[in-house]
């Protein structure tokens, strides 16, 4: 198990309640840290429509975790 | 160093940041406003409240703009989008290019804003006729909007 921080933005932070929040996690990867933190919160986008930055460098879903990281989950960006 | 794009919760000022562009080489300019209107996929809009995440989306609009300067011959290129809350009218995103030549000025622009809608965090709220509100693109919307499908 590692500790990391999940951040949360727009309609994710208003699902989750709360903009970040520590997680104590058996995910190896970003994709596994969402789909624990997905479930939990009830996020319904595709994974393949969001994206993931960690420690403010957008990643891959299949980076590995590392303790202490700030994983950053986008939803689906919509600018212009 | 400044860098090539920028976000600001501050007014976009489009004629302001086209003089920036301007250089004794450059024949053409090309800039392109994307303004909040009042209607989207049938449903009337009476703002839209723009979130960024800041660092990421400087690294990562930086990034396009580089890209279109190695793509296509150009001079300068530099992109400016809104972040709070905008009215009607207001502009929300600001892409200039200025080139030698039109056609590469055209391309460029287009190559901007289509990159920066695709892949930047930034994250767009419409705010409905009766109260109800809703992320773009997002599976869970506003009760009005429950039902309605935003195409990109």
């Amino acid at each position: 198990m590692i500790d990391v921080t999940a951040h949360y933005f727009a309609a994710f932070r208003e699902q989750a309640g709360c903009d970040s929040e520590p997680v104590r996690t058996a995910a190896a990867t970003a994709a596994e840290l969402f789909a624990e933190v997905a479930r939990r919160h009830g996020f319904a986008d595709a994974r393949s429509r969001c994206k993931v930055a960690i420690n403010d460098e957008i990643a891959s879903w299949d980076a590995a975790l590392e303790p202490g990281d700030a994983v950053l989950f986008f939803p689906p960006v919509a600018g212009g | 160093m400044t860098t090539a794009f920028r976000i600001s919760a501050e007014p976009i000022d489009p004629r302001a940041l086209e003089r920036s562009l301007e250089h004794a080489s450059t024949g053409a300019c090309v800039c392109f406003q994307g303004w909040v209107r009042d209607h989207n996929d049938g449903g009337s809009v009476t703002a839209l409240e723009y979130e960024a995440h800041e660092t990421v989306a400087v690294k990562e609009g930086d990034k396009v703009v580089a890209e279109a300067r190695e793509r296509f011959a150009i001079h300068t290129a530099a992109c400016v989008h809104r972040t709070g809350r905008l009215r009607i009218g207001e502009c929300a995103v600001w892409v200039g290019v200025s080139a030698a030549h039109r056609g590469a000025a055209f391309d460029a622009c287009r190559y901007i804003i289509d990159e920066i809608k695709q892949r930047v965090p930034i994250w767009k709220k419409e705010h409905y006729a009766g109260g109800a509100s809703g992320w773009v693109n997002c599976a869970t919307r506003g009760p009005a909007a429950a039902d309605r499908r935003v195409v990109p």
